[in-house]
């Protein structure tokens, strides 16, 4: 064995461990804020999977998309709402975690079952390394323009939903309570209270 | 995160091979291949590591003179020449300070969340290229490395000041990350338009293809929009002057790092001026030519009646090479420091405006306008 495929093959040891103990984790810790660490963690791991399988451009944009904007941006909602309230006891919380942990063992009794029944070629098709930017963009402009195009349809809408929450004052009644908003307070909020800007 | 290419680093000439000879050597002392190439591999990044201590060091008494003169003092004289060693006091000074961990943080997080500040930051500098082979890695996805490593830096910021457990920390971290994520946009769109006209990202290809005719091919001339936005948005993400809003050290309590002392606070400092650094560099990198000169090194051989091939050119144009790099990276950094100490420092709603209503239209304007151009004029925009 060369030292480059022992490296490989340690490499993806200790990247499927931290893949599988992380996601572990982010299920089952208590504290929120560990689990979307965690999943951070997770995201690298599997982008360095990614590298392991030469596919650097998906391993980059996974970091980039995963870690750098869902993550964040995961982390922005725990942390501008973190609350430490006890939460309610849950009725029939050992029925939920039952039938849910049932359902997550089917699912994977399913991807190991197909794992298995898939005749998979050994070797793989040989990596193209450094061209897959350009395949990928080929790809992305020609067999797969449509659901190409309808992801960005679909986060044009998401961005527009949450632009419609976020700006109160197009609605006349809150989205959360349903009770009329308070236009004074949105008066207030459009011109500044610090800066004066009738006096001379 | 380092990707299993070879790591090389040699000089341009065909006849100077370093690993090669470095494994010979190796290999004369009674070793084997493979144990040679171990031996080598972490020698680059070493090299990169120290490089970018040294250029920190440099940096910061840099900015203590610079910001001396600019407001009518000396600043630091005693500690050697000029002052010289000031830097390295500071630097011992953080390294046996205490360490504090606050008894009611997260001590597992915060002492992550500086490391995470770090690390990408460091590791970006694999694909800054100091001449033709000179260095750590030529990845293909170049630039792009760079772009995704630097989306990693928030989340170190927020675990910094979540972990801390004072409400001033958490909100300089939010800040911090807020800023960081909206700079990034307009910063990888003109950093996209240069992509579209140098048709890769690899560094390397960028370099070479501004280096045709010298100071005149440069892409300051064809992206000096570009180059403005660039700038403004690297200064943003280095938390420097006019955009030092999560630092704002004169005015606010001193954001994410409030709780940090000793080390964990030198790790921050060290980010951020090796972040600073690595930022000119690239600057340099994309829009002024890297180790190009401003006069074509064929030029001047021919003029000198020297082949381009010989190796005494090669070393010759490799080892200024390196110089011109440095010193366009260095005056950019002055300009930085310069603009540090005569700005007045931006409201957080006038950053915001500032990024999302100005920079970003402006610089998806300008990746469209390089597109149009690309197709109107190929020879000058790369067809």
């Amino acid at each position: 064995m060369t030292i480059a495929t022992s490296t490989e093959l340690i490499c993806f040891l200790i990247l499927g461990t931290v893949v599988i103990l992380g996601a572990i984790g982010v299920v089952l810790l208590s504290n929120i804020v560990y689990s979307a660490f965690l999943l951070g963690g997770v995201f690298m791991a599997v982008a360095g999977i990614y590298l392991l399988l030469n596919a650097s451009f998906v391993a980059a944009a996974q970091v980039l998309v995963y870690v750098g904007a869902v993550n964040v941006l995961i982390l922005f909602a725990i942390m501008l709402v973190n609350k430490r309230e006890d939460l309610k006891p849950i009725e029939g919380l050992r029925l939920r975690k039952f039938l849910s942990g049932g359902v997550c063992f089917g699912l994977l009794a399913l991807l190991i079952r197909v794992d298995i029944s898939t005749p998979w070629a050994i070797p793989g098709p040989p990596a193209i390394g450094e061209k897959a930017t350009e395949r990928i963009g080929e790809h992305l402009f020609t067999d797969y323009l449509l659901p190409f195009e309808l992801a960005s349809v679909l986060l044009l809408m998401a961005m527009i939903g949450a632009i419609v929450l976020a700006r109160r004052d197009v609605l006349l009644t809150d989205v959360g309570t349903g009770d009329s908003v308070d236009q004074g307070l949105i008066e207030k909020t459009t011109n500044p209270l610090l800066v004066d800007k009738s006096t001379p | 995160m380092i990707p299993p290419a070879p790591v090389l680093l040699a000089l341009a000439a065909p006849g100077l091979d370093l690993e090669l000879s470095f494994s010979q050597a190796m290999q004369g002392l009674g070793l084997s291949a493979q144990l040679a190439h171990i031996l080598w591999l972490p020698l680059p990044m070493l090299l990169v590591l120290v490089a970018a201590v040294i250029g920190v060091l440099v940096t910061v008494w840099l900015e203590r003179k610079i910001s001396a003169a600019a407001q009518q003092r000396i600043g630091p004289e005693y500690a050697g020449a000029l002052g010289i060693l000031q830097p390295m006091a500071d630097g011992l000074k953080l390294l046996v300070k205490e360490d504090v961990i606050p008894a009611r943080a997260d001590a597992l997080l915060f002492t992550l969340g500086p490391v995470l500040v770090l690390i990408p930051v460091i590791l970006s500098w694999l694909i800054v290229p100091f001449g033709q082979n000179l260095l750590i890695s030529n990845v293909g996805i170049g630039i792009f490395l760079w772009i995704s490593l630097s989306s990693i830096q928030p989340i170190g910021l927020l675990m910094s000041g979540y972990a801390s457990n004072n409400k001033y920390s958490l909100l300089g971290g939010l800040r911090a990350a807020a800023q960081s994520i909206s700079y990034e946009i307009p910063l990888a769109l003109s950093v996209l338009a240069i992509v579209m006209m140098s048709n890769s990202l690899s560094t390397v290809d960028i370099v070479q293809q501004q280096n045709t005719a010298g100071l005149l091919s440069w892409n300051v001339w064809r992206q000096p929009i570009g180059f403005l936005i660039f700038w403004i948005c690297a200064l943003a993400e280095c938390e420097r002057l006019p955009f030092d809003l999560p630092e704002a050290e004169e005015e606010l309590v001193a954001g994410y790092q409030t709780e940090y002392a000793g080390m964990k606070f030198a790790l921050f400092y060290l980010g951020s001026y090796i972040n600073l650094i690595l930022s000119a560099l690239l600057v340099s990198v994309l829009y002024l030519g890297g180790w190009g000169f401003p006069i074509p090194v064929e030029w001047l051989a021919s003029l000198l009646g020297q082949s381009i091939d010989s190796p005494f050119v090669q070393v010759f144009t490799g080892s200024m090479g390196i110089m011109m790099t440095i010193i366009k990276a260095y005056l950019l950094v002055f300009l930085a420091i310069l603009l540090r100490w005569t700005t007045p420092r931006v409201r957080i709603d006038q950053l915001l405006d500032l990024g999302w209503k100005f920079l970003l239209p402006i610089s998806l304007v300008n990746l469209l306008f390089t597109a149009a151009l690309k197709l109107a004029f190929p020879l000058a925009f790369g067809g």
